[in-house]
Formats: C-alpha cells, structure tokens, sequence
C-alpha cells in the first residue's frame, strides 16, 4: 500500500510538470500584456500583473492588428461555416441510415476515401477559381465549402446509425408527415448530443484555419483573427513587447472561455472520435 | 422493420435518400473535386505570373514535376516535414503510451484525471497562428522568457539565438507540434484502452499478471488497430504543417531550416513568384503521398469491421448450434 503510495508520487510529479508546461506560456502571455515593453526588456519573465495595459492597447490598434475585424470577420465565418456543415453533415448522414438508395454504397465508399484529403493541397487550384468567379475576398467562398464535410458526415452516420430507430421515422410517415419535416422534427432532436460535439469542433477549427484564409482575403477589412495574428510578425511590432502579447492575449480570449466552459465535452468528444466502430 | 412498409403500401423512398444527400455532392463537386482537378490540369501548364489568366499545356508535360524533383529547396523541405514530424512523434507517442499506461493503471488509481486531461489538451484547441508567435516571442533573443530563466539559472552565460541555429528553429518547431499534440493523442490512446474488453484484464488479474505483463501482453496488442490510426493520421497532419513553421520564423528559417512542403508550396504560388504551375505540381505530389497513406487506414478500417462482423457471425453460429443441441 505505501510502496503504491510512493510509485505514484513520481506519476503526479510529471502530470503536474506537464500542466505547468501546458499554462506557462499562456501565463507569461497574458501577464506580459498588462506590462509595459521597458518592464519586459528589463525581466521578461514576471509572475506578478502589471498596469499598462491601456497602453499597450493604444500601440496594438494604432497600427494594423484591428482586433474588433477581426474577431467578427473570424465570428462570422466560424458561425456561418458551422451550421452548415452541421446542419448538411445530418442530412447526409440521414440519407446513409434511412433510404435504401442505389448509389447509397459507392458514395459511403467515396466519403470515406476522400475524408483524409486536406482543402491545403487542392488550393491552387480552389484559389484559381475563386479569383476567375470573384469571389476571393468573399467571406462565402469559406463558409459554403463546409457544406460538404466528409469527416463529419462519417462521425454523424457511425452516431445515428445505433441511436435512431427508424421504426419512429416510420410511425411519422402513418401520420402523414413530409420526409423533410420528419428530419427537421423528429431526426434533428435526436443527434443533438452529437451536432453538438461536432459544432465545437468545426467552430474551433474553422475559427484557427490560416492557410485558406490567408490566400483568399487579400483587403484588410476581410481578415480573419489568425490573418491578423500573422501581421505581428511584420516588422512594425518588432520593439513593440507589450502590445504583441496583448494581441495575442486577445485573440486566445474567446477560445479560452469556450474551452473552460466546455471543457468536460470536448474531451469527451476527442475520446468519441477515436472510437470508430 | 420500415422497410417491409414501405413495400407493402408500395411507395418507393429511394428518391429522398438522392435528394438529401444532394447539397452534399453539389457542394463537393464544385469546391473539391473542381478545385483537385484543376489543380493537377495547372501542373501541367506554364501558368505563372500574377496578372496571367490564360495557360496552355507544355510540350513536355511533366517538366514542371521534373524542375520540382530536382528543386533543391523542395526535396529539402520535404526532408525537413519528415525530420520535424519524427522529433516531434517519437517522443510524443512515448509520453502517451506512458500516460496512458498510468492513466489506465487499475491498482494505481490516479486522481485529478479529468483536470490533467483537460489541461494537456489545451493547447490543442488555441489558434495555431497565435501559438506560433507566442513561442516566437518566449524563445526571442537577446531578450525573452526562455532566455530570461536559463540565465538566472546559470545554465548559460550569454543570451542564446533560437532563430539563427538551423537545429535550434528546428527543433522549437518540432516541440511547439509535441506540445500540442501529446494531450491529444494521451485522450485517444486512453479511450482504446476503455474501449478493450474488461473481461481480458480481469482474466489477466486472475492469471497472476503484473501490471507491466498485462500493459506489453494485453493492451499494447489491442491497440495496433488504434496505434497505426494515429500514426497515419499524424503524419498527414504533419505534411500539412503550416501555420507553426510560417509564422515561427519567416521564409523557413536560417538556411531554411524549418521550411516544410506547405510552407514551400505557399512561397512558390502566393507570396511574390506566382508560380502556380510549379506550386501545383508540388501539390498534387503530396496529394499522392498523402491519397497514399489515407488509402491504408481507409483499408485497416475496413479490415477491422469485417474482421467483427465474421467474429459475430461466428457467435451466432455457435448459438445457434448450441440451441439446436
């Protein structure tokens, strides 16, 4: 029992070296913000808050990083792109499970076969057509492809296909009701654990992406918070400490209280995407 | 069974299981398989220029693969992809299984197992772009964090200069891709492990096992499945690592240290040269490579639940034999 006891000292040493590894950066980020760029020359490394944040705030938008842009550009697109995917992915899965159709198994096939291919690899020629129709800087040309997403029709097809009883679907049409309208009413309720964990997936992911969004949007008032990240880069922010970390601290502000917020489901819903029976 | 009503009131609903599944294939074919398409014409064309919008195909039509195979700065940044995914994965699927070994360890019982989940993933969900120039400016030189502790820990004298040591940007790089993944990666393994059949681990108890016999007898063996998932779906990740490597340091780093394929294909078509031919070829390279991979965890998840349903099929065999009898 003791011998137990002390074997499992060394176990929660390491956890708590890893969750001091996972904070730190974060801690050192947002403490940095409210300081100011001599204090961070001097030490840049302070456990303790200090109170110039105010100013930093006035170098950070007196420049390019337009923080409010961005965080409703990234806003709408997240959003918009969310629902889509969601809202179709079920669609989709619920024409997999319900209907007995007769290209049903080639496009399951088609599905999984091209689930793995990332958007980045296509882009030249996504860009190319994007630019010959207009619709580089359109906020749309993000927020329409997300209608088709393999992965999460996959996801929404492996959870309805144990969860929904189809004899319900059925009772639904003695009553008289639409296919359409048994999907919105009756479907629809019942995937709503799994639309949900979907959706935070979708939004974080959507709301991080960089590589599409930095070739599409070229005109400031179209860029997204990562866009926006990626300016501090530039040499205009080079001295300027403070501010850099407060744009940083600003763009992670949202995710962090979603994810504390939500916390307890997101893990739950890495666990669940590992389970793919 | 919905079915048998179906035929019995003599109403087909085929039709709706074509028109649901429509804004999916609409979607799909005009913004992914158009684009993939047009992708690889390009690769075969001379298109290049920023104003250029007309093209027409080369007389040799895999030149521009050829000048992509021979380009020294691409087969370098392909090495670097592989060399940062390596660092970052080796130690990464280590510190897993090892947590992992512990998390699932029955006679250990660790406390605080949602609190610690919870803040290893963390830095998986924060902006990548963020993350990126973070690190930049905690590894900053002559002034910064990192630099700031080892001094006053004595274990330098002078500032060091993470961003001109091509070992250096290379490897911060490969830790930023490990400490955002290990947490990532501990979740799945854990969830494999739960997902084993309780009966073998108390079969094991009964038998005598050590926690170490069990951990290399049982768990690791009914996790290949799961294993190999993980490494494909991390190495695809990895190819397309991006964001860490562009925004860490600008234009690969010193002696493009940390310049990877993403990275290399972004410079060539979108930030100055406009060589979208060279950018595509380059493109659908690693569009090969990575239809490749995907193909072989598409064919191990196949595998795998064929190889349940015949062991079903089996049970209910037995069953039913054993009702016979």
């Amino acid at each position: 029992m003791r011998n137990r006891k002390k074997r499992n000292v060394v176990i929660y040493i390491v956890c708590v070296i890893l969750a001091v590894l996972s904070i730190l950066p974060f801690w050192i980020m947002i403490v940095n913000a409210t300081r100011s760029t001599v204090q961070i020359q001097s030490h840049a490394i302070s456990l303790m808050p200090s109170t110039h944040i105010l100013q930093n705030f006035k170098v950070l938008t007196g420049k390019t990083f337009n923080p409010v842009t961005g965080f409703l550009n990234s806003l709408i697109i997240a959003t918009g792109a969310t629902i889509c995917s969601i809202y179709f992915s079920t669609l989709t899965a619920y024409s997999l499970v319900a209907y007995e159709w007769k290209m049903r198994q080639a496009f399951f096939t088609m599905i999984l076969a091209v689930m793995m291919i990332p958007t980045q690899v296509i882009s030249i020629g996504f860009y190319q057509f994007m630019y010959r129709i207009g619709m580089t800087n359109n906020l749309l040309a993000l927020i329409l492809p997300a209608i088709a997403a393999p992965m999460t029709v996959f996801f929404m097809r492996q959870y309805m296909l144990p969860s929904l009883n189809l004899d319900i679907v059925a009772s639904a049409r003695i009553d008289g009701a639409g296919e359409f309208r048994t999907f919105n009413s009756i479907v629809l309720p019942i995937m709503k654990p799994a639309m949900a964990t979907q959706a935070i997936f979708t939004y974080v992911t959507t709301w991080n992406a960089l590589f599409l969004p930095m070739v599409l949007l070229t005109r400031k008032e179209n860029y997204t918070m990562p866009i926006m990240v990626s300016l501090l880069k530039g040499d205009i922010y080079r001295t300027e400490y403070g501010a850099v970390y407060l744009a940083l601290t600003l763009s992670v502000l949202p995710l962090f209280i979603v994810y504390f917020l939500l916390s307890k489901y997101i893990i739950a819903g890495v666990a669940l995407g590992s389970v793919k029976e | 069974m919905p079915q048998n009503t179906i035929k019995r009131k003599g109403v087909s609903y085929a039709k709706y299981g074509y028109l649901f599944s429509l804004p999916f294939i609409i979607i799909f074919l005009i913004f992914m398989l158009y684009p993939t398409l047009f992708t690889a014409v390009i690769g075969f064309t001379d298109f290049k220029g920023v104003v250029a919008t007309s093209f027409k195909f080369l007389e040799h039509p895999f030149d521009n693969f050829v000048s992509i195979f021979k380009n020294e700065t691409f087969r370098n940044s392909l090495k670097n992809t592989v060399v940062i995914w390596v660092i970052n994965f080796i130690p990464q699927i280590g510190l897993a299984l090892l947590l992992t070994a512990w998390f699932t360890n029955r006679s250990r019982r660790i406390h605080g197992q949602g609190a610690f989940k919870v803040l290893f993933y963390l830095p998986n969900i924060i902006t990548a772009a963020t993350v990126a120039i973070l690190y930049a400016s905690i590894f900053s030189y002559p002034i910064g964090p990192v630099n700031d502790i080892l001094q006053s820990l004595h274990l330098i004298s002078k500032p060091f200069d993470f961003s001109t040591s091509p070992w250096g940007a290379k490897l911060v790089v490969a830790f930023i891709q490990f400490w955002q993944w290990y947490g990532y990666t501990t979740i799945i393994l854990i969830s494999g492990v739960l997902g084993i059949n309780p009966e073998l681990f108390e079969a094991a108890e009964i038998d005598g096992a050590s926690p170490r016999q069990t951990f290399f007898q049982i768990t690791l063996p009914c996790m290949r499945t799961i294993l190999i998932f993980t490494l494909i779906t991390s190495l695809i990740g990895g190819l397309n690592m991006f964001d860490i490597p562009k925004l860490y340091i600008w234009n690969g780093g010193p002696a493009n240290a940390t310049m990877t394929t993403s990275v290399f294909i972004y410079a060539q078509a979108f930030s100055g040269s406009y060589l979208y031919n060279k950018a595509a070829a380059a493109s659908m390279i690693m569009f090969v490579i990575i239809a490749i991979l995907s193909g072989v965890t598409f064919f191990l998840m196949r595998d795998r639940s064929e190889v349940k349903a015949k062991r079903a099929m089996k049970r209910i065999e037995k069953l039913s034999k054993g009702a016979e009898a």
